[in-house]
C-alpha cells in the first residue's frame, strides 16, 4: 500500500547540507582569527564522525544509505569542532566526536530518536573529563600578532609537540575564562575588562566570529530552514538574565553586551538549540525552550563551576522537553475549549 | 468592493499542472459496451438492488433503492440488460470487491420518462426524499448524500451558502472545466440550494489560478435575479477544503466536531449545484459527472462519463502511453492507488490520474522523523504530525485520539513538506481504521456482555420459577395426601385404638407420594433424554470423538462453576 | 524518649484510625477491577479459560487466581492489554486452552436441523431464535463464535463460518517503510 500524497522536494540532506553551508561564513572567520588550525580540526571531527556513523549504522542493521548521506553526523561534528578550542589535540577530538556520535546518537536510538543534543553530550563529556584543555584557546591574531601556520597546527594537533615559547605565544585563556577568573580574584568586571583581550563589545576577535555566525544563522532563517523561536527566545534569554544580573550589580556581572556578542552564545542560538531532534516541537514549547536554555547559559556561566554554561543548559533543557511538549500543545483547528471562540 | 479575505494556517504551494488538461473541451465519452455499478458509491448505507438479471432497463432507470435517509439511489446510467448483481472491485483502495449491477447496453440509450420537478412548489421534506432517489451526492469527493446537506436542521435556515470552486488539488480541473462551459447551470442548482437552505447569502469561492472560470461564473452572477459573489481566493492547497474555504471567505472556523450547519453555513461543490439542476430542472438523476483523464496520457482532458464505465475506456480515449505504472482516482495529494485500471468511474471519481516514473518518480527511502515540524507548519488542521505518526507508529491509538488524529482531514501537506519522506498520512489512515476497528469490537463484545449477563439472570429465574412450582407441586401432593388419609381415618373412628398407627401410616404415605412424584419424573427425563438422544454419535472418527469429549468437559466443568454461585446465593437465606 | 515514643504510637494510631475509617467509608461497591478486567475480555464468553464465561475469568483473575493467558479469542494483544492494566509482564498464550482462531460465527444448515433447541440452550448469549421443532437461525450480528453450539447438534448442522474482510470492515494497513535491513 503506498501513501499518494506525494513528498515534496525537502529532504533531510537539504537542510543538513544548508546548515553546513551557513556554518561557512563562521569557519572563515575562525581561520582568520585563530589560524587555519580550525581546518585541522573540522577534518578529523568530519572523519572521525563518519567513521563512528558507518560503523554504528552497520553495527545496529542500518543500511548505510540514505543514513550516511544525510549528513547528520558532519553537522554534528562540525558543532562540536567549533566549541572545542582551535589548537585542542587530536585525542580531545575524537573523544568528543565518539561520545556524540556513538553514545548521545546511536546508543539513543540514531537518527531522530536522541533526546539529547549529540554535539552538546560531546562537549559535556570533554569538558567534565578534561577541563584543562577545553579552556585552553589559542589567541587571537590581533592580541598575540603571530598564528600558528597549517604546519605546526598539524604538528601540535598531532603530536602535541612545539617549542614552549611558540605555545605560550599563541595560546591564552578566553575572555569568559578571563573573566571569571578575574571575578575568583577580586577584580571587578571593569578592572578585568581593562585586559588586554576584551575588545570594546565582547573579547576581541571574538566579537567578529559573533558575527560571522550571527550571519549564518540569519541565512537559515532567510531559508526557513530553522524557525525564529528558539533562536530569538534564547537570545531573549542571554539578554534578560544577563541585563538582570548586570544591573543588580554592575561590578560583579558582565554586561548583557558581552554574553550576546560571545561567539558561543550566536553558534548555540542559531545552530545548537535549533536542533530539532532533540529540541522542543510546539510553536510555545520552542519559546520556552530558547528562552529557558538563554537562562540557564547565564546562570551556569555565573554560578556554575564551568566556563561556559550553553552545552549543560541545552541538554537540561532537552531532559525538559517531552514536559514542555506535552504542556504546550497548540490549539487546534476549530477547537473552543482552550479558548479562542473561532474568530467571528 | 473587495472582500476581506482570511487566510487559514498551513497548506502547501505544490505545482498545480492544471494547464495540462483545462484547455481542451469537454469531451463526451461513448458507452462503453459493459457498464459496472456499483451500489455504494456514497457515504451511509448502500443502495439495495431492484432489479434482476435479465431485466430490461432505460437509461436513468432506478435499479437500486437508498436504504434509509444516509443513503443515495443508483440508476442504471444507460439503456440495456442487466446481466449480472455480483460482487465487483471497486474503485477504492482496498481492492475488494462489492455489490455492482452490471449492464450490456444497447447503444440505443433510451431514457424513462424525465419530469422536471417545480422545486418551488414542493415542501421541502419531499423535494429531499425526491433527491435521494435521483441519487444526488456530492461531487466533490466525499460524496456525501446531498439531500441530507440539503436539510438545514431544526432552524430551518441555513444563512450563508458557498458554492466551493476551489479545486486546489494539482492535476484536477474538472471543476474548472465545468464552471467555464456551465456557469448558468451551476448558478440555477445554486437557486435550488438556496430556497432549500434559506439562506440569504450566496457565495463563490474559486482560486485564483482559474481566470476563465472566474470569469464565467461572475457573469452568470449578474444574470441571476438573487446576489451571488464570486470571489477569487488565493490558491494554496488545501484551500478548497471546506473548512478552509469557509474560513477564507468568513474568517470563521468550523468547530471541531461539529458541522459548518451548526454556525449556519453550508458548502457545496459546483459540480453537485449543476448536478442538482440538471435533477431537478431536466428530471435527471445522476448518472454522469465530468472526469479529468491527465498525467501520463497523450491528451490529458476531461470528459462526461456515465457512472460504470470502466477507466480503462477513459484512458484509452485520452491516449494511452508506454510507462503507465498506476492509475490514481482523485489528485497526487489526497488520490487513492486503484487496484486495476478497469475498475468503473463512480460518483466520486473527479480524476483519473495515470502514473509514470517520471511523473510520479518512486519516494525516496523513508528516514526516522527529526522533529523537524515542518509538517506541523503546514498542517491546516493546526496539528502535530510528528505527534501522530509517533503514536500511530507506535500503535498508541488512545494517544493519538488524544491529539485529535480524528481532526485531521488527510489533506496530505504534511506528507508533501516532510524532509524524512514519511507517508504520514498512510499512518493516519492506519490508525484512524484500527481505532474503528476496535471500537466496532467493543461494541460487539459490550453486546454479548449484555445478553449473556441477561442469560443468567433468565437461567436463575427460570430456576427460581422451577423451584416455586415443584414447591407448590409437593404442597398440593401433600395436601392430596392428608386428604385421602383423612378419608381413611374417617371410616375407622369407631377404632380408636389404631389411631396411633395410623398417624404412623399417614406419615409413610406421604413420603410415598414425594417419592412417586420424583420417581415420575425421572422416569420423564429418562425417557425425554432417549429421545433426544444425539444420532449422530455413531460413526465418530476418534478425533471427532475427542474434540467433542474435551468441549463436553468444559461444559460440564462450566455447568458446575454456573451453579455454585447460584446454590451459595439460594443458601443464604 | 518517652513522648517520642509516645508521639509515634499516637500518629500511628491516629494513622490507623483514619485508615480504617476511609477503608471503611471509601469501600467501592463490587470489585473495580475484576469489571475492568472483564472489559478487556473480548466476551466471547466460550469458556476456553475453563471458568463459565468472561465474568468469572475475570474475578479469577482479580482474585489472582488464574493467570492472564489464558483466553484464546483475546490473543497476545488480550494479554498484553491484561499484562498492562495489572502491570505484570505479559507472557505467551497459554496453548493449553486453545489457540486463536480467526473471528468466525456460527451458521445453521435450515434444510437439516431437526428443531431440538439443543443449540439454544447451550448458546452464552442467546443468539439462536427457534422454537421446539422449528428450524433455528442464528442472529449473525450477536454470535460471538464461541462454538458452544456445535457438540450439542444431534444432526451436525452447525457449521462455523469465518468472517471475511469486506468494505465496511476493510482497515488500512500498517505503511510499510523498511528502515531496518531485512539480513
Ligand atoms: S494530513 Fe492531517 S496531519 Fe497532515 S497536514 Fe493534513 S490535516 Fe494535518
Ligand atoms: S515533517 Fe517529517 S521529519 Fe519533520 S517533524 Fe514532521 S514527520 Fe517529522
Ligand atoms: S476464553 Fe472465552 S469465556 Fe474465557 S475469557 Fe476468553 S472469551 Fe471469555
Ligand atoms: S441443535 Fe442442531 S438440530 Fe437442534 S435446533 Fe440447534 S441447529 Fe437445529
Amino acid at each position: 500500500m503506498t501513501d499518494t500524497s506525494a513528498p515534496g522536494r525537502d529532504s533531510v540532506t537539504r537542510i543538513m547540507a544548508w546548515v553546513l553551508g551557513a556554518l561557512v561564513p563562521g569557519i572563515a572567520a575562525h581561520v582568520w582569527l585563530f589560524g587555519p588550525a580550525i581546518l585541522i580540526t573540522l577534518a578529523l571531527a568530519t572523519v572521525t564522525a563518519v567513521a563512528a556513523e558507518a560503523a554504528m549504522l552497520r553495527a545496529r542493521g542500518y543500511p548505510l544509505r540514505p543514513f550516511l548521506f544525510d549528513l547528520s553526523a558532519v553537522v554534528t561534528a562540525w558543532l562540536l569542532a567549533l566549541s572545542l578550542p582551535p589548537l585542542a589535540p587530536w585525542w580531545l577530538i575524537v573523544t568528543g566526536v565518539l561520545a556524540a556520535i556513538v553514545v548521545a546518537k546511536h546508543l539513543y536510538g540514531g537518527l531522530g530518536q536522541n533526546i539529547f543534543n549529540p554535539a552538546m553530550v560531546g562537549y559535556a563529556v570533554l569538558i567534565v573529563s578534561f577541563p584543562a584543555q577545553m579552556t585552553q584557546w589559542a589567541g587571537p591574531l590581533e592580541l598575540t600578532g603571530t598564528s600558528l601556520t597549517l604546519n605546526e597546527s598539524a604538528t601540535l594537533i598531532f603530536g602535541g609537540e612545539l617549542p614552549r615559547a611558540r605555545l605560550d605565544a599563541v595560546t591564552m585563556a578566553t575572555p569568559l575564562d578571563t573573566l571569571r577568573t578575574g571575578l575568583l580574584q577580586q577584580l571587578t568586571v571593569d578592572e578585568t575588562l581593562r585586559q588586554p583581550i576584551f575588545g570594546t563589545l565582547g573579547g576581541v576577535g571574538f566579537e567578529w566570529l559573533a558575527v560571522a555566525f550571527w550571519v549564518g544563522g540569519l541565512i537559515l532563517w532567510a531559508r526557513r530552514i530553522i524557525g525564529w523561536q528558539v533562536p530569538m527566545a534564547f537570545l531573549a534569554g542571554i539578554v534578560l538574565a544577563a541585563g538582570l544580573l548586570h544591573f543588580a550589580d554592575a561590578g560583579r556581572y558582565g554586561s548583557p553586551l558581552f554574553h550576546f556578542f560571545a561567539p558561543s552564545v550566536a553558534l548555540a542560538a542559531f545552530f545548537i538549540a535549533t536542533d530539532p531532534v532533540s529540541g522542543a516541537t510546539t510553536p510555545r514549547g520552542k519559546l520556552i525552550f530558547g528562552f529557558g536554555a538563554g537562562v540557564l547559559t547565564i546562570v551556569i556561566r555565573t554560578w556554575g563551576g564551568f566556563p561556559d554554561g550553553v552545552a549543560f543548559a541545552i541538554l537540561l533543557m532537552n531532559l525538559a522537553v517531552p514536559l514542555i511538549d506535552q504542556t504546550t500543545q497548540p490549539r487546534i483547528y476549530g477547537e473552543t475549549r482552550t479558548g479562542r471562540e473561532p474568530r467571528a | 468592493m473587495a472582500r476581506e479575505l482570511f487566510r487559514f494556517k498551513g497548506g502547501v504551494h505544490p505545482p498545480d499542472h492544471k494547464a495540462e488538461s483545462n484547455a481542451r473541451p469537454i469531451h463526451a465519452a461513448p458507452i462503453p459496451r459493459q457498464l459496472v455499478i456499483p451500489v455504494r458509491q456514497h457515504i451511509g448505507n448502500p443502495a439495495k438492488p431492484v432489479v434482476d438479471v435479465g431485466d430490461t432497463v432505460r437509461t436513468g432507470q432506478l435499479i437500486a433503492a437508498a436504504d434509509g435517509t444516509i443513503s443515495a439511489a443508483v440508476h442504471a446510467s444507460s439503456s440495456g440488460t442487466v446481466v449480472a448483481v455480483e460482487p465487483r472491485v471497486l474503485p477504492h483502495a482496498s481492492g475488494l470487491p462489492d455489490l455492482c449491477i452490471v449492464i450490456d447496453t444497447d447503444g440505443r440509450d433510451e431514457w424513462v420518462e424525465r419530469t422536471p420537478l417545480d422545486y418551488r412548489a414542493m415542501p421541502a421534506a419531499d423535494l429531499r426524499m425526491k433527491l435521494r432517489d435521483m441519487g444526488l451526492a456530492g461531487l466533490g469527493g466525499a460524496v456525501f448524500p446531498s439531500a441530507v446537506k440539503l436539510d438545514a436542521g431544526p432552524a430551518q435556515i441555513c444563512p450563508l451558502l458557498i458554492l466551493n470552486g476551489g479545486e486546489c488539488e494539482p492535476w484536477i480541473t474538472c471543476d474548472d472545466v465545468l464552471m467555464r462551459h456551465h456557469a448558468d447551470d451551476i448558478m440555477r442548482g445554486a437557486a435550488i440550494m438556496r430556497h432549500l437552505l434559506g439562506s440569504t447569502e450566496v457565495l463563490v469561492g474559486i482560486e485564483d489560478n482559474k481566470p476563465e472560470a472566474l470569469a464565467a461564473m461572475r457573469e452568470a452572477a449578474a444574470r441571476l435575479e438573487f446576489a451571488v459573489e464570486v470571489v477569487a481566493v488565493p490558491s494554496v492547497y488545501p484551500g478548497g477544503g471546506a473548512k478552509q474555504m469557509i474560513e477564507t471567505l468568513t474568517g470563521r472556523q468550523v468547530p471541531s466536531g461539529k458541522l459548518s450547519t451548526d454556525i449556519g453555513i453550508q458548502v457545496f461543490n459546483v459540480g453537485t449545484a449543476h448536478a442538482l439542476a440538471r435533477a431537478v430542472l431536466h428530471g435527471e438523476p445522476m448518472i454522469e459527472r465530468l472526469v479529468t483523464v491527465t498525467g501520463h496520457v497523450l491528451r490529458p482532458q476531461n470528459f462526461r462519463v456515465r457512472i460504470g464505465t470502466p477507466m480503462q475506456t477513459l484512458i484509452d480515449l485520452a491516449g494511452d502511453r508506454e510507462g503507465a505504472t498506476g492509475v490514481l482516482m482523485g489528485g497526487p495529494m489526497m488520490g487513492l492507488v486503484m487496484p486495476n485500471s478497469h475498475v468503473p468511474v463512480v460518483k466520486a471519481t473527479n480524476c483519473i490520474l495515470v502514473q509514470s516514473r517520471e511523473l510520479f518518480p518512486a519516494p525516496p527511502a523513508a528516514l526516522p522523523c527529526i522533529r523537524c515540524t515542518r509538517c506541523a507548519d503546514v498542517c491546516p488542521a493546526e496539528l502535530q504530525p510528528q505527534e501522530l505518526f509517533r503514536f500511530a507508529k507506535a500503535g498508541d491509538f488512545g494517544r493519538a485520539q488524544e491529539y485529535h488524529l480524528f481532526d485531521c482531514i488527510e489533506c496530505g501537506c504534511c506528507t508533501y513538506v516532510c524532509p524524512s519522506h514519511i507517508p504520514l498520512v498512510a499512518y493516519y489512515r492506519y490508525g484512524k481504521s484500527e481505532i474503528w476497528a476496535r471500537e466496532r469490537e467493543k461494541r460487539a463484545a459490550d453486546l454479548a456482555r449484555e445478553r449473556h449477563e441477561f442469560r443468567q439472570f433468565r437461567l436463575e429465574r427460570e430456576k427460581v420459577e422451577k423451584a416455586a412450582k415443584l414447591a407448590a407441586k409437593a404442597a398440593a401432593a401433600r395436601a392430596q395426601a392428608a386428604q385421602d388419609q383423612a378419608r381413611r381415618v374417617a371410616p375407622a373412628t369407631d377404632a380408636p385404638a389404631t389411631a396411633t398407627p395410623d398417624a404412623a401410616a399417614g406419615g409413610t404415605g406421604e413420603a410415598d407420594a414425594k417419592k412417586a412424584i420424583i420417581a415420575a419424573a425421572l422416569a420423564r427425563a429418562q425417557a425425554k433424554k432417549a429421545q433426544s438422544a444425539p444420532k449422530n454419535t455413531g460413526q465418530l472418527s476418534p478425533e471427532q470423538q475427542r474434540a467433542i469429549d474435551e468441549i463436553e468437559a468444559r461444559r460440564a466443568k462450566i455447568r458446575e462453576l454456573a451453579r455454585k454461585p447460584l446454590e451459595s446465593e439460594t443458601e443464604n437465606p | 524518649m518517652l513522648t517520642a515514643i509516645g508521639v509515634m504510637v499516637l500518629l500511628a494510631g491516629v494513622i490507623g484510625v483514619a485508615l480504617g475509617w476511609s477503608a471503611v467509608r471509601l469501600k467501592v461497591e463490587g470489585n473495580p477491577l475484576a469489571e475492568k478486567i472483564d472489559a478487556i475480555l473480548p466476551q466471547t464468553q466460550c469458556g476456553q479459560c475453563g471458568f463459565p464465561g468472561c465474568k468469572p475469568y475475570a474475578e479469577a483473575i482479580a482474585r489472582g487466581e488464574a493467570d492472564i493467558n489464558q483466553c484464546p479469542p483475546g490473543g497476545e494483544d488480550g494479554v498484553k492489554q491484561l499484562a498492562e492494566l495489572l502491570g505484570v509482564e505479559p507472557k505467551p498464550l497459554d496453548g493449553e486452552h486453545g489457540v486463536p482462531k480467526p473471528k468466525s460465527v456460527a451458521f445453521i444448515d435450515e434444510q437439516t436441523c431437526i428443531g431440538c433447541t439443543l443449540c439454544i440452550q447451550a448458546c452464552p448469549v442467546d443468539a439462536i431464535v427457534g422454537a421446539a421443532k422449528q428450524m433455528h437461525t442464528i442472529i449473525a450480528s450477536e454470535c460471538t463464535g464461541c462454538e458452544l453450539c456445535l457438540p450439542p447438534c444431534p444432526v451436525d448442522c452447525i457449521a462455523m463460518i469465518e468472517i471475511r474482510e469486506d468494505l465496511p470492515h476493510w482497515k488500512w494497513r500498517y505503511p510499510q517503510i523498511q528502515l531496518k535491513r531485512v539480513a
